[in-house]
């Protein structure tokens, strides 16, 4: 009988449910990698070794030296990290990568080694959303794993609900947009009418690097090349996809609700 | 039978040079073609290749009984050609897309539609079918769905609760990826495929490397032949279980459905061990694999896959167990094997229909020449048997892992390619979670693509899901949607 063996299962495996952000976030697959660290500073005069193999062209070199990486246009392959024989590119195993603006995710220049991490909203807003956030999801052109990584969030590992966010099926219920993909020619009117359904204030988050700067299909005719091409973007959260994980810190991050996690400076 | 086949015959991951595919008159092509397809054969790609001004068409088609592919092509031709719809339903979407991409138009087509094409900001959806009658209401839902879902349009004829008629227009998630092909590889080719459809990113990915090995005439070696087939699985464990986790939702049965939301994670995280990316990206590349599986990290995935194994047949044997689930999934959304071997169905929604159909087997490549899972079929044609087949297919793919980790090949995990042949064509098929995916390349002379058609088994199988509502309750169209489960962007493309 199903309903016994579902109540004494769930006896026994108690809350499934993790600790974080109260406790210690999961770890990250070893071979993940997380955020990437650019020390410019140790690259030779002439060597552009990464520029080459970065198959979306996020890497791009800077004068009089040194070179530039743009985590919003990043696969995070780490074909770079291999190419460079200085030790310039460095995986830091960190899950944290969301920002407020997009210049903080070009990397390579003095004193932005790494992502400068989002703030939060100001306090009217967070006054506004931060126990209460309802999302409404648009994919333009997202290849499903995105949206899978989204849909994740609301399973009982990660459980979005226990933080107030919620996805909704109306945008005349939502505070924020959430958007995945490149957003292709075909999906900009939807896209854009789902916007303005969607009442004052509103948020806009960009989650991956297609919804960013179209990633891999960046300046193709058939896309429009992100988000920011139709609306205009609160957060940005690289990665393709990203984690869980560093879409989760993203969404907390704007909400203000890691306060024992404030960004430096 | 392939050997009588006018066709020029070839294995799955193989190649020949263009001038040995036979060329006809484009109603002679249409013609035969229609006659291999009545003796048996299925249509995987139907695609037109440019030449000069003009275009040739190209047919790829299975003979699964013998383990055989056939190609063949027309002479260039412009404007019109008999349509190969009017014999043979199963080319319906190829011809329309033909006409879209190369403006040739196939005589005859019943319903000659486009598929992709950009009408300002949204796709041209073009006239959709209506019943008349005073009873009779119409019902539209998307392109913008309620869940975390992909886009598509689907318009309803309903009398009352009943679906007469349903319509599926896609085209909203349209990237341009052949267009993007065309010319490479280029710097950002390989990353383009590993995102045609992003839950089967091994599948394509796999299917490319192939035809990219093929057309150099080299194999990788056979550890990463291994590895891209203990990725394969994976994936189809990790959709196969979210599946199985998603019906149960949409019949409201909640213990299956958050313990499968849970155990998709714990697959997806075997991925992950493997290559970092829970998709599998980066980890298949031409002529390898880029990360290997130590034995330490052997040991481990097989320790967390027999868990999740252990946790999924728990999980989906309340499922089986609840009379509330059977009631609901048995009967709803039916598709006979008559009609799946018209419309050309693949992967689970056609053997849900008692069609046994199985790349991995029918033409097996890479590892698969090696070791094979049973094909797994059940006969119902209903959302029962889909998700029947599913559950079976978990067993079998966790049976085959098992069997496949315990012992892997030694040896390099990566090797050349060298160089693409030059005015060759490859064909790769891969039996991809959702079914046959079909990658075809055919070089220029300096080896560079050609021409690039990629056709997901979602190209397939969306008119299957039409066919399945015919006759429902309009309420029973996310069960149904969801026994399918296709892609949106792998269809858009």
């Amino acid at each position: 009988m199903f309903v016994f063996d579902t109540l004494t299962h769930r006896l026994r495996h108690g809350c499934a449910t993790m600790a974080y952000p109260d406790g210690p976030a999961p770890a990250l697959p070893d071979r993940h990698g997380g955020a990437l660290r650019v020390d410019a500073a140790k690259c030779p005069d002439g060597c552009h070794e990464c520029v080459a193999v970065c198959p979306t062209e996020a890497i791009t070199p800077a004068e009089p030296r040194g070179i530039r990486l743009d985590l919003g246009r990043c696969l995070f392959c780490a074909a770079c990290v291999e190419a460079c024989p200085h030790h310039a590119i460095t995986p830091t195993g960190d899950h944290r990568l969301a920002v407020r603006r997009r210049e903080d995710l070009v990397l390579g220049s003095p004193g932005q080694e790494e992502v400068r991490l989002a703030g939060a909203l100001d306090e009217k807003l967070r006054r506004l959303f931060g126990r209460s956030l309802r999302l409404r999801q648009v994919s333009a052109g997202g290849n499903a794993a995105d949206e899978a990584d989204l849909n994740v969030l609301g399973t009982i590992g990660w459980d979005l609900g226990r933080f107030g966010i919620q996805f909704v099926a109306s945008p005349r219920h939502a505070d924020g947009l959430v958007i995945t993909g490149p957003v292709t020619r075909n999906m900009e009117l939807a896209l854009r009418k789902t916007w303005e359904a969607l009442p004052e204030p509103k948020l806009v988050i960009a989650v991956g690097a297609e919804a960013i700067s179209g990633g891999p299909f960046a300046g193709r005719p058939e896309v429009l090349g992100g988000a920011t091409a139709v609306v205009p973007v609160d957060l940005y959260i690289p990665g393709w996809p990203p984690h869980p994980l560093t879409i989760l810190d993203g969404l907390l991050r704007l909400l203000g609700r890691l306060e024992h996690d404030r960004p430096p400076g | 039978m392939s050997s009588a086949s006018p066709f020029a015959l070839l294995a799955n991951a193989a190649a020949l040079p263009w001038t040995e595919v036979p060329e006809w008159p484009a109603a002679e092509l249409v013609r035969r073609t229609a006659g291999e397809l009545d003796r048996g054969a299925r249509l995987c790609a139907w695609f037109g290749v440019p030449e000069g001004g003009a275009t040739r068409l190209a047919a790829v088609i299975a003979f699964d009984a013998d383990n055989t592919l056939a190609v063949a092509r027309s002479t260039p031709l412009a404007g019109a050609y008999p349509s190969l719809t009017a014999a043979q339903p199963q080319a319906h979407l190829f011809e329309r897309e033909v006409r879209e991409q190369h403006g040739l138009t196939p005589a005859g087509h019943p319903w000659l539609k486009p598929v992709r094409a950009t009408a300002g900001a949204a796709p041209a959806n073009g006239e959709f079918f209506r019943v008349a009658g005073g009873e009779i209401h119409e019902v539209a839902v998307g392109p913008v769905h309620a869940g975390i879902i992909e886009p598509g349009h689907f318009r309803f004829q309903c009398a009352g609760e009943e679906v007469l008629h349903l319509e599926i227009a896609l085209g909203y998630q349209h990237r341009g990826v052949e267009p993007a092909l065309a010319g490479g590889p280029h710097r950002a080719t390989f990353s383009q495929v590993e995102a045609v459809a992003g839950d089967t990113t091994v599948g394509h990915a796999t299917a490319h490397a192939a035809v990219r090995e093929a057309l150099a005439g080299a194999e990788p070696p056979l550890r990463a032949q291994w590895l891209r087939a203990v990725a394969l699985e994976l994936e189809r464990l990790a959709n196969h279980t979210g599946d199985l986790g998603a019906l149960a939702g949409d019949v409201a049965f909640l213990p299956t459905a958050s313990a499968c939301g849970r155990i998709r994670g714990d697959f997806l995280n075997l991925t992950a061990l493997l290559c970092g990316n829970r998709f599998g990206r980066h980890l298949v590349r031409p002529g390898g694999c880029r990360h290997d599986l130590e034995p330490a990290r052997r040991t481990q995935l097989l320790e967390r896959l027999s868990a999740a194994l252990a946790d999924v047949e728990q999980a989906t044997a309340w499922l089986w167990d609840a009379a509330s689930v059977r009631t609901r999934f048995e009967g709803t959304g039916p598709v006979t094997a008559q009609q799946a071997a018209e419309i050309g169905l693949v992967g689970p929604a056609a053997r849900a229909c008692g069609l046994v159909r199985d790349v991995r087997c029918d033409h097996p490549a890479g590892w698969h020449r090696l070791a094979q899972a049973p094909v797994a079929v059940w006969p119902s044609g209903d959302v029962f048997a889909r998700a029947r087949v599913r559950w079976l297919e978990i067993q079998r793919s966790g049976q085959l892992l098992r069997e496949q980790l315990a012992a892997p090949p030694d040896g390099d995990l990566r090797a050349g390619p060298g160089p693409a042949a030059p005015d060759t064509l490859a064909v790769a098929l891969v039996e991809g979670w959702r079914g046959e995916i079909c990658h075809v390349a055919l070089t220029d002379a300096a080896g560079r693509y050609r021409r690039y058609k990629i056709v997901d088994p979602s190209f397939h199988n969306w008119i299957g899901l039409a066919l399945a509502l015919r006759g429902q309750a309009i309420s029973d169209f996310p069960l149904c949607n969801k026994s399918f489960n296709l892609s949106y962007c792998g269809f858009d493309l």
